[in-house]
């Protein structure tokens, strides 16, 4: 719609530029896409109307007029159908971790997911599972971040270089790598049973991982304390290497295997 | 958060008005007729927005999860690994405490004797039904071993791993339910 009142606008300034008609006569026709329908079901839940139960919303959008990831087919819906759709978004390419949802059944991130081209076949989209939802695809994080809070995952070193910077052999630095990328987008701990099933005490393999890189990291002293926080049944040990973690992560990372290495660590002492 | 308001009508109105090839005349019409939003707000205090956090929160539903995660071999076999693992145990226990209660109805002979009896099917039948989650059970067992020692730790590892324990089930089950 507003596509044809700009055309009607541009054509009243062609007319009054009378050499732009040449031009636009020797422009090829515009080759009409065909219409790919698909079909996206959405899961919806509106805090203003709590008594009324989640359900999923059918939503159908031309692929030829759309972007060509979730997160585009997302903003189109929320764009040019249904304003109330709510859903967290920012980068659009994959380093803020906003767009964490469960689409046909994989936790990643909308705009990392390319849309599968099948019409025949519907997209259905869920917010993270197993989390309180705030509004339709936005999931309350606050004890996910309470949880990464609780490692505290900065630098501690008692005895700091008397000047300039913590150095580091190369080798040491490339310990922290497959481990410092995590954006925290909340993927891997919301696909692990574990973590749905015990959250309260289960830290999740997030949290878990960048523990590790602290506990790695060959500049901290206080790798000890560290890992005495994490000597009970239920921090670490819930963890029953089973894979759903690194499976899903969007950025390829390998929870699993960081969980892992945290279990030898404290085996070893 | 600090007041409440019904909104969302904006776009839809926006629509209307662009939509139509008359709406350009209509256009100022209809703007002087928005500037008197029919919305009610109403003034809180700062300190009110915990209460209605801890409202809101009291009613937010939990999001699916089995239900609606895709069937994947990691967790599924984490899953049979548990169900496998329980009902041996219970078959053990059950087993020896019927022993205990009646070692002379439950003793090797009395069983070789009553599973001598039962029909072929069932016989085949049976085996398969213990040795599959036996052998199942053995075989991932192994497999978390070897993780536990730092192995086959990647997606790559779990699922060649995985599926080698699938292969190893079902051949050594089809030997203990056939041969055996």
């Amino acid at each position: 719609m507003l596509a044809a009142s700009t055309r009607s606008a541009l054509a009243r300034t062609n007319l009054a530029r009378s050499f732009a008609t040449t031009a636009r006569a020797a422009q090829a026709a515009p080759v009409q896409k065909p219409v790919v329908e698909k079909e996206f079901k959405i899961y919806r839940w509106n805090p203003d109307e709590p008594s009324k139960k989640p359900t999923l919303q059918s939503y159908k959008i031309d692929l030829n007029q759309c972007g060509p990831m979730i997160l585009d087919a997302l903003i189109k819906i929320k764009n040019e159908i249904d304003p109330t759709l709510t859903f967290r978004r920012s980068c659009r390419e994959g380093i803020c971790g906003s767009c964490a949802m469960n689409i046909d059944g994989q936790n990643t991130l909308a705009c990392l997911c390319r849309i599968d081209r099948d019409g025949g076949k519907d997209s259905k989209i869920y917010p993270l599972p197993h989390m309180y939802i705030v509004k339709d695809l936005v999931p309350d994080l606050t004890l996910f971040y309470k949880q990464y809070k609780s490692i505290q995952p900065w630098l501690q070193n008692d005895n700091p270089p008397a000047q300039g910077e913590h150095l580091q052999s190369q080798e040491d630095r490339r310990k922290l790598d497959g481990l410092y990328e995590c954006i925290l987008c909340a993927c891997c701990s919301t696909s692990c049973p574990s973590y749905w099933w015990n959250q309260d005490e289960y830290l999740g393999p997030a949290t878990l991982m960048q523990a590790y890189r602290w506990i790695a990291d060959s500049r901290d002293t206080h790798g000890e304390e560290r890992k005495e926080r994490l000597q009970n049944e239920l921090s670490l040990y819930r963890c029953h290497t089973i894979f759903n973690c690194s499976r899903t992560c969007p950025k390829g990372l390998n929870p699993a295997a960081a969980i892992a290495n945290i279990k030898l660590e404290l085996a070893a002492e | 958060m600090m007041s409440t308001r019904a909104l969302g009508m904006g776009p839809a109105l926006r629509r209307a008005a662009f939509g139509s090839r008359l709406a350009a005349r209509n256009q100022v019409v209809l703007r002087s007729a928005l500037g008197k939003r029919a919305i009610q707000t109403e003034s809180l205090p700062p300190s009110a927005s915990e209460t209605i956090l801890n409202k809101q929160r009291l009613s937010r539903p939990s999001s699916p999860h089995f239900t609606i995660y895709q069937p994947q071999l990691t967790w599924y076999a984490s899953i049979f690994h548990r169900i496998t693992g329980t009902s041996l145990s219970i078959l053990l226990y059950g087993f020896s405490l019927a022993y205990l209660v009646a070692p002379g109805t439950f003793d090797s002979a009395h069983i070789i004797e009553f599973v001598h009896g039962l029909p072929d099917a069932v016989k085949y039948a049976g085996k398969f039904v213990l040795a599959l989650p036996f052998t199942f059970h053995s075989f991932n067992g192994v497999r978390h071993l070897l993780w536990d020692t730092g192995k086959f730790m990647t997606v790559k590892g779990c699922y060649t791993s995985g599926y080698a324990v699938l292969g190893a089930t079902a051949v050594s089950t089809g030997i203990f339910a056939f041969f055996y």
